[in-house]
């Protein structure tokens, strides 16, 4: 006997869907970290530094986060021996994953940057970290700000990736439902709907804030 | 913790793990060329049509750009079966992927297509030509030379996305490595090497997207020619 799609699986959805919120954040957060790291390291004058961090933004860009996953997840079943929950794998990969792309994009807001704000803050005279520190990064945040509330889209629909490992998030959440009720062409349409909901206002956003900023450097806009 | 690393067993299987890199190939290059052709006419009457279809394809590029892959596949695959549109899991593959891409496509492309000087599309219409032949003549060359890298990029993202259908089982490298691994017990060796082929994959594509590139844009310049002649 199958139940019929109702209110208690609707909210099973939107119970569901806090942990698609819950992992994105947890992973645009810890990735925000990572990626600031990488791109300083990125753009620092330390050849080393650079081919590290080049390399591994060059492996995780080049690689699917699918299989990220499938190593965070049996990596961490050979290092601790034993089968874990799927949280620490997940948050874990996506971490890593968000690391590498917002590094990527904060590289390229940092080299934006005219060299003359580094000569200014260097005659000023202040040290290389003080130049990063109060000059360069308060410019490039201003500019990276679009394509990073541009990559948390990415990040949410990424996230619906954790159900192939069984983490139950909001996509994995509509395979259950699905499996209960038969109707999968309630089910996943609505799935998409939510996704939608949660990821084109900040897409809006994100365009938005990219106008704006445009605007103030004085970026003409195609109508 | 005492586990031993053997990469041997996937050594044995690695014509297995080629198959599914070919089909991960093909399935790519195919859903990038229906993609592209869907994405090009999606553009065209983006930019040209009747205000009520701009409408309609604005809406379609935003529903694909905002919500997962993984659930428009679920959507084609076990959503569509109810309403008598049934596919195998390559088919339904091959059709999520090219849709997915079409939406990329078509915003990708329409920004190129409003980067060609308006003046240029001017000069084409007191020449007389048509929509469609200014379009033909004017706009797509530039228009695409302008965005191919953009394009070029979002082909790798259709690549590395592509593991994702073998949540329906649609028996591409990523697929593969999973029957392997449940068979063999050896998980990490088998997805680390799965792992390294799309790496190769990846690097492999750049270089022939570069090599397209130079071959179609930068060979042969028309006008430039037409120019220094």
């Amino acid at each position: 006997m199958s139940r019929d799609f109702e209110w208690p699986e609707f909210l099973f959805l939107l119970g569901a869907l806090r942990w698609t919120i819950v992992l994105s954040l947890i992973a645009f957060v810890g990735g925000g970290v990572g990626g600031l790291v990488l791109a300083i390291a990125r753009t620092s004058s330390h050849a080393i530094l650079r081919w590290l961090a080049a390399t591994y933004i060059g492996v995780m860009q080049g690689t699917p986060v699918l299989m990220q996953l499938f190593l965070a997840y049996y990596g961490l079943a050979v290092l601790t021996g034993i089968r874990i929950d799927p949280w620490p794998a997940v948050t874990l990969a996506f971490t890593m994953y968000a690391a590498a792309f917002l590094g990527e994009i904060w590289r390229g807001a940092i080299l934006a940057i005219p060299r003359q704000q580094w000569e200014a803050a260097a005659a000023i005279p202040l040290a290389p970290a003080a130049q990063l520190r109060y000059v360069i990064l308060p410019q490039a945040f201003r500019i990276a700000i679009p394509p990073t509330v541009g990559f948390l889209v990415q990040l949410i629909k990424g996230t619906s990736i954790a159900s192939i490992i069984g983490f139950v998030e909001l996509t994995r959440a509509g395979q259950l439902i699905v499996n209960v009720t038969f109707q999968p062409m309630v089910v996943y349409p609505l799935i998409a709907v939510l996704y939608f909901a949660l990821c084109w206002p900040i897409s809006l956003a994100a365009l938005r804030l990219e106008r704006r900023i445009d605007a103030a450097l004085g970026i003409k806009q195609h109508p | 913790m005492k586990y031993v690393f053997q990469f041997g067993i996937v050594w044995d299987h690695l014509p297995q793990l080629l198959h599914g890199a070919w089909l991960t190939i093909r399935l790519s290059t195919g859903a990038f060329a229906l993609g592209f052709v869907i994405a090009m006419l999606l553009a065209f009457l983006r930019t040209a049509g009747p205000r009520p279809l701009r409408a309609g394809i604005a809406a379609y590029v935003e529903f694909i750009r905002n919500t997962p892959f993984l659930v428009q596949l679920f959507i084609i695959y076990f959503s569509l079966p109810a309403i008598g549109l049934r596919m195998e899991a390559v088919t339904a593959a091959l059709v999520g992927m090219s849709l997915n891409f079409s939406g990329y496509a078509t915003e990708i492309i329409r920004s190129g297509i409003e980067a060609v000087p308006r003046s240029q599309i001017e000069a084409g219409y007191s020449l007389g030509f048509t929509r469609l032949q200014i379009f033909r003549h004017v706009i797509v060359f530039p228009a695409l030379r302008t965005v191919y890298p953009a394009l070029a990029s979002q082909f790798v993202l259709l690549m590395l996305g592509s593991s994702v259908v073998a949540a329906i089982s649609a028996e591409e490298l990523t697929a593969i490595t999973n029957t392997l691994q449940s068979t063999t017990f050896r998980a990490f060796e088998f997805y680390f090497v799965a792992t390294g082929l799309y790496l190769l994959m990846t690097i492999g594509m750049r270089l022939l997207l570069h090599a397209i590139y130079w071959a179609i844009f930068e060979r042969s310049r028309p006008a430039e020619r037409a120019w220094s002649r």
